[in-house]
C-alpha cells in the first residue's frame, strides 16, 4: 500500500515524485514506457521560459515565472546544466513594436525580471546574424536552456535515491476506487494507494475517465522541429522568437543544451495521440519561419528532425483536486510551458495533496544534491587526461561524432538506461552527424553485456523496437 | 597502410599509424565479398584478404609503428594531433601528416524522408557490419533506398541470408553504383529496381512497417497518382558517401562545401603545407585499388615534402 501513486514519468510526474520524496511517504511512480522521459518530455524545445507570452491571470503564467526560478535552483542541486541565454522577441513593423510594449507591460505585471526593449543598434552588436528588417526586440534575460531528458532523468534518479519506487513498463489499464483506496491495475500488476496523481500527459483524459471524471479532452497539437549541425553552434547568442499569436509562440531559432541550434516548432492540431511523423510541409514552414528571423539558415544545415505533441486541454493547465473522487488529483493539459513550470507544478500539487489530508513529515535526510555526470564532450583535454588516467575506459571511444566513451555508456546504463534511445539521450552516443552508423553495434554490445540480455533483445525504445531480428551465433 | 609503405620506400624512417579500431584495414574488414584487387594484385580477393596483404608488409617493417584503439580527437594547424586510447590522452606532433580517415555514409536525415522514426532504418554500411562482422540479421523484409554500391551489395547479402528484398528505389534515372554490382547483386536475384522513384514516407511506430514510394518527374517533384506502398521491416539507406574531414577542418584547412573534400592546388594536398589527405577522405573512390594507388602517390608526396624540409633546415638535426 502506497501513500501516493503518480501516473506518468514525464517532467511533471518526476518533478512531483522528487518533491514528495522529501517527506516520510511511500510513493510509487508508474510509467507505461521502458524508461522515463519517453513521452512529451523528450520532444520539445528545451527552453526554460522567462514567463513572457502567457496571458496574465492564467495558471500557466504564474507557474512559468515560478518554474524558471525553481528550475535553476534544482538544476544546480542535481548537477544538470542550465544555461541562461536570454531571449529576444522580434518586431518587424511599428505595429509589432506596439505589441512588444504590451508584452513588456504584461511581463512586468507578472514580475518577469529584467525585461526591456532593445533597439537596432543593440541588436546589430549583440545578435549580428538577425534579419536586417528587424526594427526592435523585447529582451528577456532570464530565458534559458536545459537538456529536457537529462533533466527528467536526474529528477527521477534523485526521487529514486530518496526512496520513490519507479515502475516502468507499467501501463495503467484500470482504476477502482473503494473507500479511501485506489487500486491501479497495470500491465505489470496491481498497485494500491491512498492518493492518486494523474500526470499521464497525452493520455491524462483516459486516466481521469477511469475514476469517473470525464469533463476534458486532450487535443494534441503537433510540433515539428529540425536540428542543425553543431558547426552552427554560434549562429545566435539568444533564443530568437517572432511575436506570438493567440495560440502559439511561433517558429523559433533555438539554442540547445547539446550545442546544435534547432528551428521550429510548427503547431498543428492532430487526432492521433501517437502521430509523431514529420512532413515536407512542416519542413517548408519551419524553414520559411526561421529564415525570416535569421536569413542565413539553409535546409542543408539540417542533420536531424523530430515531432512532439503538446497535450492541450483548452487554453490553460488543469491542476486540481476532484471533489467527486477524494484523494485524486488531475495534472492535465500540461502544454507549453510545461517543461519550465514543472517544479512549480510540483509544489502546487504537494499543497493540494496536503489540503486533501496527506500528512507531510519531512525526512531528516533528504538527498537533494547529486554529483554531476561526466561527459567527455563538455570538459577540456587536461580534465579528460586526468579522468582517463584514473579510469582507462574513459579513453575507449564508442561514438566518434560526439566523443562518448564506453565508460559513459556503462554509467548511463547503471543509472537506468535500458534502451539505445535511453543511452542516446543521456550521453549523445548516436546523436551526431553519422546517426549511429559507427557506434550502434558497440553500444548494443555494451547494453547486452551490462543488462545480461541477448543482442536480439536490445531495443531502440522498448519492446517492438528491437534492432536486429536474428543472431546467427546464438540460435 | 599504402601511404605508410610508400613513404617508407621513399626514405621516411620514422612513421606512426594511428587507428581507432582494434584492427588495421578499415572498411575492408566488413567487405567479406570478393572483387577486390583485380587491378593491383591481378587476383580476386575478399576485403579482409586484401587488407591482410598490407598488414603483413606493415608488420615486417620496424620503422612503422602502429597504435590501435587510438582515437584522434583534435588536430591543429602545426600538425599536432591529440588522441585518446584506453588509459591515455596524448599529443604527438608530425612533420608531415597523411590523413586517411575514410568516409561516412549519408543518412536518412540528409535526404529528408518524412514519416516516423522507428527502429529498422540502417545505413547500408551499418547493416553490412551487423551481418558480416557481428553475425546479426537486421531484418526480414527489406527496401533499399538509393543504388550505391554498398546498398546493391547488401541487397544480395540479405537475399542470401534468407531475407526478402522488396525493391531498390533510386531517385535518379541510372544507378549510382558499378554496373557489375547492378547485374550481379540485383538483376541476377530478380530484385525489382525503381529508377526515378523516391520514398515519400516511412510508417511504423516502434519498427518500420511499410514505406510509400512515388515516381518523380522534373526537379525530383512527385508525380501525382504514382504512389504505391511496400511492406518492409527494414530500410537500408545507400544514398552516397561523404569524405570524413572534420579533423583537417578543425586545423583550419579549407573544405569544399559541397563534397567535403579539401580545397588546394594539387591532388592529395590541403591548404596547410605538409598536411596531406588520401583515399576515401580525399575523394570517394569506387574501388579499393584506386584508393591504394592514390595513397601510394600521397605517401611519396609526403616523403618528398620531408626531403625538401630537411634541405631547408640542413644543420638542424635529421629527423
Ligand atoms: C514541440 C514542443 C515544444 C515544446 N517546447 C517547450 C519549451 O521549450 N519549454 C517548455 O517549458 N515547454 C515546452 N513544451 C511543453 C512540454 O514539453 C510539456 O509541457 C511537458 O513535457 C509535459 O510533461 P508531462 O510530464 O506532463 O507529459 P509527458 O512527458 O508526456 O509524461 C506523461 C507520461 O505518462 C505516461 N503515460 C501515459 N499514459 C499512461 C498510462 N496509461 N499508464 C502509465 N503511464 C502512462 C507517458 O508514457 C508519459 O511518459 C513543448 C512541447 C512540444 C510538443
Ligand atoms: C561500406 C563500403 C563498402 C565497400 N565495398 C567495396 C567493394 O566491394 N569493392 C571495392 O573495390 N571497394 C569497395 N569500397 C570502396 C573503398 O573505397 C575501399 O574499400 C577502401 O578500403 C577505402 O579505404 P580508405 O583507407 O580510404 O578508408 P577506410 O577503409 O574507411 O579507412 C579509414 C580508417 O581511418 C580510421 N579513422 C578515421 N578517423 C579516425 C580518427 N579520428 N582517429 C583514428 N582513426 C581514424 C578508420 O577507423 C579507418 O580504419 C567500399 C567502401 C565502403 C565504405
Amino acid at each position: 500500500m502506497f501513500d501516493v501513486i503518480i501516473i506518468g514519468a514525464g517532467v511533471t510526474g518526476t518533478a512531483i515524485a522528487r518533491e514528495l520524496s522529501r517527506y516520510k511517504l511511500k510513493v510509487c511512480l508508474l510509467e507505461k514506457e521502458e524508461e522515463s522521459a519517453f513521452g512529451v518530455s523528450k520532444s520539445n524545445s528545451g527552453i526554460i521560459h522567462p514567463g513572457t507570452q502567457n496571458p496574465p491571470g492564467s495558471l500557466k503564467a504564474k507557474l512559468c515565472v515560478q518554474g524558471n526560478v525553481l528550475t535553476r535552483k534544482i538544476a544546480r542541486e542535481l548537477g544538470v546544466d542550465f544555461k541562461e541565454t536570454g531571449e529576444l522577441i522580434l518586431a518587424f513593423s511599428e505595429e509589432e513594436i506596439f505589441r512588444l510594449h504590451q508584452l513588456r507591460d504584461e511581463a512586468q505585471t507578472l514580475k518577469v525580471p529584467g525585461v526591456r526593449m532593445v533597439d537596432q543598434i543593440w541588436l546589430s552588436q549583440n545578435e549580428p546574424n538577425l534579419s536586417r528588417n528587424v526594427l526592435a526586440a523585447l529582451y528577456a534575460p532570464t530565458a534559458g536552456i536545459i537538456s529536457p531528458y537529462r533533466w527528467v532523468y536526474d529528477l527521477a534518479e534523485d526521487a529514486l535515491d530518496n526512496g520513490v519506487e519507479i515502475r516502468t513498463k507499467s501501463l495503467v489499464e484500470n482504476i477502482t476506487v473503494g473507500g479511501r483506496e485506489f487500486t491501479v491495475a497495470t500491465s505489470s500488476g496491481e498497485y494500491k494507494s491512498r492518493f492518486l496523481v494523474n500526470c499521464a500527459g497525452l493520455f491524462a483524459d483516459d486516466i481521469s475517465r477511469m475514476v469517473g471524471v470525464d469533463d476534458f479532452r486532450i487535443r494534441p497539437v503537433k510540433g515539428e522541429e529540425f536540428i542543425l549541425d553543431k558547426k552552427l553552434e554560434n549562429l545566435t547568442r539568444h533564443l530568437i522568437f517572432p511575436l506570438p499569436t493567440k495560440t502559439t509562440k511561433g517558429i523559433l531559432v533555438i539554442k540547445t543544451a547539446d550545442g546544435n541550434p534547432m528551428i521550429g516548432p510548427t503547431a498543428q492540431e492532430v487526432e492521433d495521440k501517437t502521430d509523431l511523423t514529420t512532413s515536407n510541409d512542416g519542413l517548408q514552414k519551419v524553414l520559411a519561419g526561421a529564415q525570416k528571423l535569421v536569413p542565413g539558415i539553409s535546409g542543408k544545415d539540417i542533420i536531424a528532425y523530430f515531432a512532439g505533441l503538446r497535450p492541450k486541454a483548452g487554453d490553460d493547465f488543469i491542476i486540481r483536486r476532484e471533489e467527486k473522487v477524494p484523494g485524486f488529483v488531475n495534472v492535465a493539459g500540461i502544454q507549453s510551458p510545461g517543461l519550465t513550470a514543472a517544479p512549480a507544478i510540483a509544489l502546487m500539487v504537494v499543497g493540494i495533496l496536503k489540503s486533501c489530508g496527506l500528512t507531510l513529515k519531512e525526512k531528516l535526510f533528504f538527498r537533494s544534491h547529486r554529483s554531476k555526470t561526466t561527459h567527455l564532450f563538455s570538459i577540456n583535454f587536461s580534465q579528460a587526461r586526468k579522468l582517463i588516467q584514473e579510469n582507462p575506459a574513459y579513453g575507449d571511444i564508442v561514438c566518434r561524432c560526439e566523443m562518448v566513451s564506453a565508460q559513459e555508456i556503462r554509467e548511463a546504463i547503471s543509472r537506468g538506461a535500458k534502451t539505445l534511445d535511453g543511452i542516446k539521450f543521456r550521453t549523445r552516443c548516436q546523436a551526431g552527424r553519422c546517426h549511429g552508423s559507427f557506434c550502434t553495434t558497440r553500444a548494443m554490445k555494451i547494453l547486452s553485456e551490462e543488462r545480461n540480455i541477448p543482442l536480439t533483445e536490445v531495443t531502440k525504445r522498448g519492446i517492438g523496437s528491437e534492432i536486429v531480428k536474428k543472431d546467427r551465433d546464438h540460435d | 597502410m599504402a601511404a605508410a609503405l610508400s613513404a617508407q620506400e621513399n626514405g621516411v624512417e620514422d612513421i606512426l599509424i594511428l587507428e581507432r579500431d582494434q584492427f588495421l584495414g578499415g572498411i575492408l574488414n566488413q567487405c567479406v565479398h570478393t572483387g577486390f584487387g583485380l587491378e593491383y594484385f591481378k587476383e580476386v580477393l575478399t576485403g579482409p584478404e586484401y587488407a591482410e596483404r598490407f598488414i603483413e608488409r606493415i608488420k615486417a617493417i620496424p620503422g612503422i609503428e602502429v597504435s590501435l584503439k587510438t582515437f584522434v580527437v583534435s588536430l591543429s594547424a602545426d600538425k599536432t594531433l591529440t588522441f585518446l586510447k584506453p588509459g591515455k590522452l596524448e599529443t604527438v606532433k608530425a612533420k608531415a601528416l597523411v590523413m586517411a580517415t575514410g568516409c561516412r555514409e549519408k543518412t536518412r536525415e540528409m535526404v529528408h524522408i518524412p514519416g516516423t522514426r522507428p527502429a529498422g532504418i540502417f545505413s547500408a554500411g551499418l547493416a553490412q557490419k551487423l551481418i558480416n562482422i557481428e553475425g546479426l540479421l537486421p531484418g526480414n523484409k527489406v527496401v533499399v533506398v538509393g543504388s550505391g554500391d554498398i546498398g546493391l551489395i547488401m541487397a544480395r547479402r540479405f537475399t542470401l541470408e534468407g531475407a526478402k528484398v522488396q525493391a531498390v528505389v533510386e531517385i535518379q534515372g541510372t544507378s549510382r553504383g558499378l554496373m557489375r554490382n547492378l547485374v550481379q547483386c540485383v538483376q541476377d536475384f530478380d530484385i525489382p529496381i525503381y529508377f526515378n522513384h523516391k520514398i515519400s514516407a516511412i510508417f511504423g511506430r516502434d519498427r518500420v512497417e511499410k514505406v510509400k514510394v512515388c515516381k518523380v518527374g522534373q526537379n525530383y517533384c512527385d508525380v501525382p497518382g504514382s504512389e504505391f506502398e511496400l511492406e518492409c521491416d527494414t530500410l537500408l539507406i545507400s544514398v552516397g558517401l561523404i569524405p570524413e574531414n572534420e579533423l583537417i577542418e578543425m586545423a583550419g584547412a579549407q573544405l569544399d562545401q559541397k563534397t567535403n573534400s579539401p580545397v588546394a592546388e594539387g591532388v592529395n594536398k590541403t591548404s596547410i603545407p605538409g598536411l596531406f589527405v588520401c583515399g576515401n577522405s580525399y575523394k570517394v573512390y569506387d574501388i579499393a585499388d584506386s584508393v591504394t594507388r592514390d595513397s601510394e602517390l600521397c605517401g611519396k608526396m609526403a616523403a618528398e615534402y620531408l626531403k625538401e624540409l630537411a634541405g631547408k633546415n640542413r644543420g638542424f638535426g635529421k629527423k
